[in-house]
């Protein structure tokens, strides 16, 4: 199939699959939000509160950065990394691979740490991967 | 690869300005940007150097209006035109719905443009995309080079080398001065809309028979 005639769909049913798992993590972990975008940059669902973020920007540039970085390990002889992870001062952001088409961004300052938010992705990462390859594989089908 | 959200009731494309470097894929974005209201358009992101070369992307976000109820919004991107950064373009290319090949008028430049084109193709087709079938749109930039000190070339050879067997809408351009550059988005825009309809008549069409 030409990769160019392939759509990715979003059925209101999936998105509240997705928002669901998103949620959960949110008020697990205490992010203060959660996003999951594709590979190319755009937004699929976000969660939690940060209004003034630009969230358009944030999906772009964490795309761009995955897939640097994927060349990095390549050249490395890994495949991928799979997690980044990178620290300010008071904000923290970590991106995760969710399957082969999706990156889960995950914003959050110091009233949770890095392994609280690791864990609790880790317990809802295997119920987000399979409604999302749901998702990508209709429309490999279609 | 657009995406249509049934819930937000959204379709996500992407188009991205591709060509030789320095050829004015950052002006037409810097163009669209500075002339739109803030309401259509989203912030400018640049990752470029310090000498004012794109090093990774530039990205522009705009609202279209509306089809069969769903607002269209698309996200302008440039790719650095550099030949080194191969790996780059194609990071860029993931997922795009539309491309516009921005060729430079300079005489001197004329093998950049066609080496860019036929790097284009050979990126799309690594992603099982051919280039007769993405929307496609052709703008020869710096016309307004025309009867300067720099020599520039005359339409008729720059339609000859990049669009004699791909025979795409094809637009004259000043990025710095504003000239072409909404008629060649809005060209892309519609071929690209088209596209998107197209691919949602046909899903209709399969709802239907399954």
């Amino acid at each position: 199939m030409d990769g160019s005639s392939m759509n990715v769909v979003i059925t209101k049913r999936d998105l509240e699959k997705i928002e669901g798992c998103l949620s959960k993590i949110v008020s697990s972990s205490f992010a203060h939000s959660v996003l999951l975008i594709d590979r190319s940059g755009q937004l699929i669902a976000q969660q939690g509160n940060t209004p003034d973020l630009d969230v358009m920007s944030l999906s772009a540039l964490t795309a761009a950065n995955f897939g640097a970085t994927a060349e990095i390990a390549r050249l490395l002889g890994e495949e991928e990394f799979t997690l980044l992870f990178h620290k300010g001062r008071s904000e923290n952001v970590y991106f995760s691979a969710v399957g082969e088409n999706t990156i889960m961004v995950t914003l959050f300052d110091d009233k949770t740490s890095l392994g609280v938010i690791r864990l609790k992705m880790n317990q809802i990462i295997g119920e987000l991967g399979a409604i999302v390859s749901c998702i990508f594989e209709k429309e490999k089908k279609s | 690869m657009p995406f249509i959200n049934f819930s937000k009731d959204e379709i996500q494309c992407k188009i991205v300005y591709y060509g030789p470097g320095f050829c004015g894929k950052t002006t037409n974005l810097q163009y669209i940007f500075s002339v739109t209201e803030e309401q259509t358009r989203g912030k400018m992101v640049s990752i470029d150097t310090k000498g004012d070369r794109t090093l990774f992307f530039d990205l522009l976000s705009m609202n279209l209006g509306k089809i069969r109820g769903m607002d269209i919004r698309v996200q302008l991107y440039t790719v650095p035109g550099q030949v080194h950064y191969d790996a780059t373009r194609k990071l860029v290319l993931k997922g795009v719905d539309g491309v516009v090949f921005v060729a430079d008028s300079l005489k001197v430049q004329r093998k950049k443009n066609i080496e860019s084109l036929i790097n284009l193709a050979k990126n799309l087709a690594e992603k099982g995309i051919s280039i007769r079938a993405i929307p496609l749109v052709i703008q020869y930039n710096k016309r307004d080079l025309d009867g300067s000190d720099s020599e520039i070339l005359p339409l008729e050879i720059l339609e000859k080398d990049l669009n004699s067997m791909l025979k795409v809408p094809s637009f004259s351009a000043s990025a710095t001065k504003g000239q072409g550059i909404f008629e060649t988005l809005r060209e892309i825009s519609k071929l690209v809309v088209k596209d998107v309809s197209r691919k949602i008549m046909f899903m209709d069409k399969q709802q239907a028979r399954g």
